[in-house]
C-alpha cells in the first residue's frame, strides 16, 4: 500500500525539485498522447521542445514570448502570496493595451518622445484600473475576486473588440477589424537588431529583480506573506488584509497592462481584435512553476513560452491542432499542483508505521 | 503472555479489568509510547499522570482502538484483545470522554447522544434511557436543549452520558476539568466515585495534581513515553508527584519582595462589544485598572469572554468603541489598531501560538521581526534590516533558552513550550509598558512554564503593568497580585490575591453574584433557566 506522511518540516529540495518533475511527467505523457494522435513521440516531442530554440532567431522569439508572461506572473504572484487569487490578469492586459494604445492613436501622428512613455503609463493605469475593481469589489462587498476579475477579462476584450471594429477602426484599413498601426515614436525600440527582441524584453528583467526585492526584503513584501501565511497573525499585528488586496490587485493589474502594452507597441504594433494568446492565464501555470518566486518565475516564463513556440511548429510541422498548447499547459499545471504535496508529505510504501525512529 | 493472568485467576486473584502490557508506538520522529505497562482494577480510579508530550494521549487512543500499537498487548478482563476501532471498544463496555467535545452546537442533547451510539432504534426509548442515567448519577441535563446554548460542564455531561449508555467497564477522562469551575469538577467528583463503587474501572487522565490527590487510588507516571514510577496519589504531595513528572526538583516562582505599585498604565472604562461571531460572547462594562508592577490575573472558565477581551486589548477587532474605553499609559486608544498600540509599548501575546502569535512556516529571524520590527529598528526605509533582525531572534533564544536549531528554523518545528518562551521572549526583549498574555503556560511542560512564570514576574518588577489571562487557577495563584473574574461577557471587581480563596473565585466563574455584596446576579433570563446543574 502507498501512504502519504505527513512531513515534519517543508522539504526545501522538494520545493526545487517538485516543477523538474512535473515537467518530466508532463514530457511522458506528453509523448503518449503524440503516440495516441499517430505521431512518433521523440520527434513530436523534438519538435515541440527542441526545434524551436535550435536557432538564434527561435531564440530570441523564446525572450519575446517569455516577457509577458514574466511581467504578469511576477504581479500575480505577489497575490498569490497573500491569498488573493487574481485570474482575471488577460481582462487587466487587455485594458492596458487600450488605455495606452489610446494614446498612441490618439496622437496617431506624434513624434514625441514622451508619446512612449505616456503609453507605458497608462498601460499601468489601465491594468491596474481594471484590478481595482475585483478590489473594491471583495473590499467593500466580499466578492470573490476570483469570479469578478475573470467575469471582467471577458468585458475587456469585448470592449477591445467593440474599439477596433467600432470607433478606433483604421480609416484606411480597408474595413479590416484593425486599428491605426502606432507611430513610430509609439513603438518599443527593438534592443537586438534582426529579431523582435523589445524594450519590454529588458524591463521584465527588471521587474523580476524589483520583485524579488519587494517580496523578500521589504517589510511590504513581508506583510504579504503573513497575510497569505496566518491571516490571524496577520490580524494581530496589524498587517490589514483590506489593504494588501488593493496593493496586489493595483500591483498585479499595473504590471498585466504594462505586458499588455508591450505587446501592441512591440511585436503587434496596433491593436487588433486579438492582443495574446491566452498570456494572462498562461501567467498563472508561469506563477506556480516558478514557486511563486520572481527568479523562478523567469524560467518558468522561459518554459511557458516555449510550449508557445513548440505549439505553432507542432501545427506547421506535423499537422496538430492548436489546442496542443493548451493541453501541455494544463498537463504541466496538473502534475505541477500534483508534485506539490511531496513538499508537505512524503510516500511511503507498506501498511504499517516507520518504527522505532526516535527524534 | 496470557499465561500470566491465566495463572492470577487460577490463584483466586480476580484478572484486571485492563492490563496494558509492553505497549510501544512510534510516530516519525518520535517514540509517543516505549514500552508502557500497568494495570487497572475493576473499581478502581487510576491516574495516568504526565506533562503535554508524555505519550499520554496517544496510550488513550491505543485503548480505545484509535490507533493501533506497534508492539506490545491489551489484556481485557484477564484475556488479550485487539482492539480495531472506537465501534469495538465501545461493544466491550470502554467508554472515552474527550478532551475536546465533539458536539453538534446546533443539534439538540438527545441527537448529538444519538449520533454517538452503536445502535439507536427509537428516539423516545433512548429518552427514557438518557433520563434513568441522569437520575442515577445525578447529572441534571434537558435531551431537547440545543447544544450552543448550554455551559461547557453540561455539554461535558453529555459526553459522560454518552458513556454510561453504554453501560461501560473502563471509563477514560482525558483532562476533563480544564473546562471546569471547581465546583462543577467536585460535582463531577461525585459521579465518578458513584460509579467506581458499582464496579467500574476509571481512568483519569490529568496533570493537575490536586485533583487526582482528591479523587485516585493509583496513578501512572509517564515521562517522555515511558513508565517512570507508579504511586498512590494519596500518600504523595502534589509537589512530590510533579517533581516525578518533570523528572527534576521544581523551584517556587521568587515574587521578590513586596512590590510597589505605581501609575495605571492600562486602564479599561466601561468597555462594551457586540461579538460578531455566531456564538461569541459580548463584553459587557468592562472595567479594570493595571498598575505600573502589577500583575492582574484574569480567571475564568474557557468562552466566557477571554477571546473577545484579548482581542479588544489587542486591536485585533475592527470596533465601534469609544477611544476612551481603553488606555494605555494615559492615552485613549481603543480606535487604534495594533501596529499604534505596540508603538505606545503595549505588547501582546495570544493564546494559540501556531498561526496567531507566530506564523509556522516562518523562521525565527521573521517571527521575531514580525511584532518586533518598529520597536527595535528591525526595518529601513521599508526594507528588513537583515543583521539586527537576526541578532534579536538570536537573542530571545539565547535569553530565553529557546532549544532549537538556530534562528533559521520553522517556528512551526519547535515544540510547544519552546516556541511560547520565544513567543513571550520576542515581547519582553521589547521591553513594553503594558503586557497582556493569553493562557502563558497552556500547553507548555513544566520547565518552560516556571521560566515564563518568572520572566513575568521579573518584567513586572521593572515597572511593567501585565494582564494574564488564564484558566488555569494555580497560575494565577503563584504569580498574580490581584484577580478579576469573567462570567458571559462581564467582569468582577478586582480583588487582591491575598485576600481571595479558591472557593470565592469559583462561585464567580460560576457567574454567581458580585463578591462585593450588592448581589447584583449577573445571569440574564436566557441562561437562569440552562443552569440547572449550578451548585
Amino acid at each position: 500500500m502507498v501512504r502519504l506522511e505527513p512531513r515534519r518540516q517543508h522539504s526545501q529540495a522538494m520545493v526545487y525539485l517538485s516543477p523538474v518533475l512535473a515537467i518530466l511527467m508532463t514530457l511522458v505523457v506528453g509523448g503518449i498522447i503524440f503516440a495516441f494522435m499517430g505521431k512518433n513521440p521523440f520527434d513530436a516531442l523534438y519538435t515541440f521542445f527542441i526545434l524551436p530554440i535550435s536557432n538564434s532567431y527561435g531564440i530570441s522569439e523564446l525572450f519575446v514570448k517569455a516577457t509577458p508572461l514574466v511581467i504578469i506572473a511576477v504581479g500575480l504572484a505577489m497575490g498569490f502570496r497573500a491569498n488573493v487569487w487574481n485570474i482575471g490578469a488577460e481582462g487587466q492586459l487587455t485594458m492596458g493595451a487600450i488605455f495606452g494604445g489610446g494614446l498612441a492613436l490618439y496622437f496617431y501622428d506624434s513624434e514625441s518622445m514622451f508619446l512612449l512613455p505616456g503609453m507605458l503609463i497608462l498601460g499601468a493605469l489601465g491594468g491596474a484600473f481594471w484590478g481595482a475593481i475585483p478590489a473594491l469589489l471583495r473590499t467593500r462587498f466580499n466578492a470573490n475576486e476570483i469570479l469578478t476579475s475573470l467575469m471582467l477579462t471577458y468585458v475587456a476584450t469585448l470592449f477591445l473588440s467593440f474599439l477596433v471594429h467600432g470607433p478606433w477602426r483604421n480609416p484606411e484599413g480597408f474595413n479590416f477589424p484593425e486599428s491605426r498601426p502606432f507611430p513610430d515614436a509609439g513603438l518599443l525600440p527593438v534592443i537586438y537588431d534582426g529579431t523582435r527582441v523589445h524594450l519590454g524584453t529588458a524591463l521584465a528583467v527588471f521587474v523580476v529583480i524589483a520583485g524579488w526585492l519587494l517580496l523578500s526584503k521589504s517589510v511590504i513584501g513581508f506583510q504579504l506573506r503573513v497575510v497569505g501565511k496566518a491571516p490571524q497573525a496577520a490580524r494581530h499585528v496589524g498587517f490589514r488584509q483590506k489593504r494588501m488586496v488593493w496593493f496586489t490587485l493595483l500591483l498585479g493589474g499595473g504590471l498585466a497592462g504594462l505586458a499588455g502594452l508591450f505587446e501592441v507597441a512591440g511585436p503587434i504594433g496596433q491593436l487588433q481584435p486579438s492582443i495574446s494568446p491566452g498570456y494572462g492565464f498562461t501567467a498563472i501555470i508561469v506563477a506556480f512553476l516558478g514557486r511563486l518566486h520572481p527568479v523562478g518565475i523567469l524560467f518558468g516564463g522561459l518554459i511557458m513560452a516555449l510550449t508557445y513556440l513548440g505549439g505553432e511548429l507542432a501545427q506547421i510541422t506535423l499537422g496538430l491542432p492548436n489546442a496542443v498548447t493548451g493541453l501541455f499547459q494544463g498537463i504541466l499545471l496538473f502534475f505541477l499542483l500534483a508534485c506539490d504535496v511531496l513538499t508537505k508529505y512524503r510516500i511511503r510504501f507498506g501498511s504499517t508505521a516507520a518504527k522505532g525512529r526516535t527524534a | 503472555m496470557t499465561g500470566d493472568a491465566g495463572a492470577e485467576a487460577i490463584k483466586g486473584a480476580a484478572p484486571a479489568q485492563l492490563e496494558v502490557r509492553g505497549v510501544t508506538k512510534a510516530f516519525p520522529g518520535c517514540l509517543a509510547n516505549d514500552d508502557i505497562s500497568f494495570r487497572i482494577e475493576p473499581g478502581e480510579i487510576h491516574a495516568l499522570l504526565g506533562e503535554n508530550g508524555a505519550g499520554k494521549s496517544t496510550l488513550v487512543k491505543i485503548i480505545y482502538g484509535v490507533l493501533q500499537a506497534d508492539q506490545g498487548d491489551l489484556i481485557w478482563q484477564g484475556a488479550p484483545v485487539t482492539i480495531h476501532s472506537p465501534h469495538d471498544a465501545r461493544e466491550m463496555g470502554i467508554g472515552l470522554v474527550f478532551q475536546h467535545f465533539s458536539l453538534f452546537e446546533t443539534m439538540t442533547v438527545l441527537e448529538n447522544i444519538a449520533l454517538a451510539m452503536n445502535d439507536v432504534r427509537d428516539m423516545d426509548v433512548l429518552r427514557q434511557r438518557v433520563l434513568e442515567v441522569e437520575k442515577t448519577y445525578g447529572l441534571p441535563l434537558d435531551p431537547d436543549r440545543h447544544v450552543y446554548t448550554l455551559s461547557v460542564g453540561e455539554r461535558q455531561r453529555i459526553e459522560i452520558v454518552r458513556c454510561l449508555l453504554q453501560n461501560p467497564k473502563l471509563l477514560i477522562l482525558d483532562e476533563p476539568t480544564s473546562v471546569l469551575t471547581p465546583q462543577e469538577v467536585e460535582k463531577l467528583f461525585e459521579t465518578l466515585r458513584r460509579l467506581a463503587d458499582e464496579g467500574c474501572a476509571i481512568l483519569y487522565i490529568s496533570h493537575k495534581l490536586h485533583e487526582v490527590k482528591a479523587l485516585c487510588q493509583k496513578a501512572t507516571v509517564l515521562r517522555g513515553g515511558k513508565v517512570v514510577g507508579g504511586c498512590d496519589p494519596r500518600a504523595e504531595t502534589a509537589k512530590s508527584m510533579a517533581e516525578m513528572m518533570i523528572g527534576q526538583k521544581l523551584t517556587a516562582p521568587n515574587r521578590g519582595e513586596t512590590r510597589k505599585f505605581g501609575d495605571v498604565r492600562l486602564a479599561v472604562s466601561d468597555l462594551s462589544l457586540i461579538s460578531d461571531e455566531q456564538f461569541g460572547t459580548h463584553l459587557k462594562d468592562i472595567n479594570l485598572e493595571v498598575r505600573g508592577g502589577e500583575i492582574m490575573g484574569v480567571a475564568g472558565v474557557a468562552g466566557n469572554g477571554q477571546n473577545e477581551l484579548f482581542q479588544a486589548l489587542a486591536g485585533e477587532t475592527e470596533q465601534e468603541a469609544a477611544p476612551d474605553t481603553i488606555k494605555i499609559d494615559g492615552k485613549s486608544v481603543a480606535h487604534f489598531g495594533p501596529r499604534r498600540r505596540r508603538r505606545l509599548g503595549a505588547a501582546f501575546v495570544p493564546e494559540e501560538r501556531n498561526g496567531h502569535g507566530a506564523v509556522p512556516d516562518m523562521s525565527l529571524s521573521e517571527n521575531g521581526f514580525l511584532t518586533a520590527f518598529r520597536r527595535m529598528a528591525l526595518a529601513a526605509r521599508g526594507l528588513i534590516r537583515e543583521v539586527p533582525t537576526k541578532s534579536f531572534a538570536d537573542n530571545i533564544i539565547k535569553t530565553f533558552d529557546v532549544r532549537t536549531t538556530g534562528a533559521g528554523a520553522e517556528a512551526g518545528s519547535l515544540s510547544g513550550g519552546n516556541l511560547q518562551k520565544f513567543i513571550v521572549g520576542r515581547e519582553i526583549l521589547q521591553d513594553p509598558g503594558v503586557l497582556v498574555i493569553s493562557q502563558p503556560t497552556w500547553g507548555v511542560d513544566a520547565g518552560a512554564a516556571s521560566a515564563i512564570h518568572q520572566a513575568l514576574l521579573d518584567l513586572a518588577a521593572k515597572g511593567t503593568a501585565v494582564l494574564v489571562i488564564s484558566q488555569d487557577l494555580d497560575e494565577i495563584f503563584a504569580i498574580c497580585d490581584s484577580v478579576v473574574v469573567m462570567s458571559e461577557g462581564k467582569m468582577s471587581k478586582p480583588r487582591p490575591m491575598a485576600d481571595v480563596s479558591i472557593e470565592e473565585i469559583g462561585l464567580l466563574m460560576g457567574g454567581l453574584h458580585d463578591l462585593e455584596g450588592n448581589a447584583t446576579p449577573v445571569m440574564d433570563t436566557q441562561t437562569q433557566g440552562g443552569r440547572v446543574g449550578q451548585a
